[in-house]
C-alpha cells in the first residue's frame, strides 16, 4: 500500500509524515499542491504547517489548490484522508469536515505534549487503539480551538464522530487538560462515513520511543490495518 | 473599462468567541478608557472590480461566501464606493 503526503507552500510537517510512514514500513510519495495527480495512493495525509502562510484564514487558500480538488473527490469516493493540524484546518475549510478552528482561547501558540482519549476505536484511523485508550501526542498550534454549532456538536456525539478528546494523563476530561478552548475538549473528528479524519495533535511526531512517545504510530497502524484488511480496494 | 471599488467587511457571528476582541478590550481598559463596554474584531477588504460584464454584485457575493468569509463562524457585508 502507498501513502501520499501533500506538500503545500508552507507545509512543515510533510517530512515528519513521510518519515512516520517509513517507520510503519509502507511506501510513500509526496504530492505537490499544483498537481492534481494522487499517483495511485491508498491513503492521503494533509500535513501540518502554515499552508500559504495562513493568509486569510488557516487552510482557506489551500482549499482551492488543484490537489485539493482531487483529494475531495478521493474522499467522497470513500478514500481515507487524514488531516493533521493545518491539514485539519484545510479539511474544515473544504467542507469535508464540519465546523471551524478559532484562535486558541488564551491567544498563545501552544507546543507541548498533551493526552487524548480515543472516543471511537471503530474508526479506520483509530482501530488499532482500544476505546478509552489514552495517547500521549504533542500539539503545536495557535488556531486549534474547535468550534461548531450546538446542533452539529450533538450530531457528532450521536454518530460517534468524535475520535479524540483532550484529557489528563489519567483520562479525565477536564477544562485544565483542554489546551485551546475546544468545545467538548474535541481534538479530532471524522466525517459521517468515517473515512475523513482531522486532528490537531501530531501523531507523525511520535512514532518511535526515542521521540518521547510512540503512541502516534497507532494512528498509522490503524489505517494500515484497515486498508490491508481490504476495507477499501479501489485505487485513486 | 469601468472599475468600481467594493469594500467587504467580515466579522465573527454573534456568539462566536472572539479572544482577540476580548484582549483588545482588556488593553483599552488597562489604558484607562473605561467607557468601552466591549470589542469585536474583524477585517475588511478593498476590491477593484471591473463591472463591464455585469453581475458584479452576484459574483462578489460568491467570492465573499466561498473565500473571504467562513460561513460557519463569520458574516460579511458588501458595499460599493460611490
Amino acid at each position: 500500500m502507498k501513502f501520499g503526503v501533500v506538500t503545500f507552500p508552507g507545509s512543515n510537517c510533510d517530512y515528519d509524515a513521510y518519515q512516520a510512514v517509513r517507520v510503519l514500513g509502507e511506501d510513500v510519495d509526496f504530492l505537490w499542491h499544483k498537481s492534481s495527480e494522487l499517483n495511485g495512493c491508498d491513503v492521503i495525509i494533509l500535513p501540518g504547517g502554515f499552508s500559504y502562510g495562513d493568509y486569510l484564514r488557516s487552510g482557506a487558500i489551500a482549499r482551492i489548490s488543484p490537489i485539493m480538488q482531487s483529494v475531495a473527490k478521493f474522499a467522497e469516493s470513500g478514500g481515507p484522508v487524514l488531516g493533521i493540524c493545518n491539514g485539519f484546518q484545510i479539511l474544515l475549510e473544504s467542507g469535508l469536515l464540519p465546523g471551524a478552528l478559532l484562535r486558541n482561547k488564551h491567544l498563545r501558540f501552544s507546543g507541548k505534549f498533551v493526552y487524548v482519549k480515543v472516543e471511537n476505536s471503530e474508526n479506520p484511523f483509530a482501530s488499532f487503539c482500544s476505546k478509552g485508550e489514552i495517547l500521549k501526542i504533542p500539539i503545536a498550534h495557535k488556531d486549534g480551538n474547535y468550534y461548531n454549532f450546538d446542533g452539529d456538536i450533538e450530531e457528532l456525539k450521536k454518530m460517534s464522530r468524535i475520535i479524540l478528546r483532550y484529557c489528563d494523563k489519567d483520562g479525565n476530561i477536564t477544562d485544565d487538560s483542554n489546551p485551546n478552548g475546544s468545545i467538548f475538549n474535541i481534538a479530532g473528528i471524522s466525517n459521517r462515513e468515517g473515512n475523513v479524519v482531522g486532528m490537531m495533535p501530531h501523531p507523525e511526531r511520535v512514532v518511535e520511543g526515542v521521540l518521547g512517545s510512540s503512541d502516534g504510530l497507532k494512528i498509522f497502524q490503524s489505517i494500515q490495518q484497515w486498508v490491508k484488511g481490504g476495507a477499501r480496494v479501489e485505487k485513486a | 473599462m469601468n472599475n468600481k471599488k467594493a469594500v467587504v467587511y467580515v466579522r465573527l457571528k454573534d456568539g462566536v468567541l472572539d479572544p482577540q476582541g476580548l484582549t483588545i478590550h482588556k488593553a483599552i481598559m488597562n489604558m484607562g478608557y473605561d467607557q468601552v463596554a466591549s470589542v469585536r474584531s474583524g477585517r475588511f477588504f478593498e476590491l477593484e472590480v471591473n463591472t463591464d460584464n455585469g453581475q458584479t454584485k452576484e459574483k462578489l457575493e460568491e467570492i465573499c461566501r466561498k473565500l473571504l468569509s467562513n460561513p460557519v463562524i463569520e458574516n460579511y457585508h458588501l458595499e460599493f464606493e460611490k
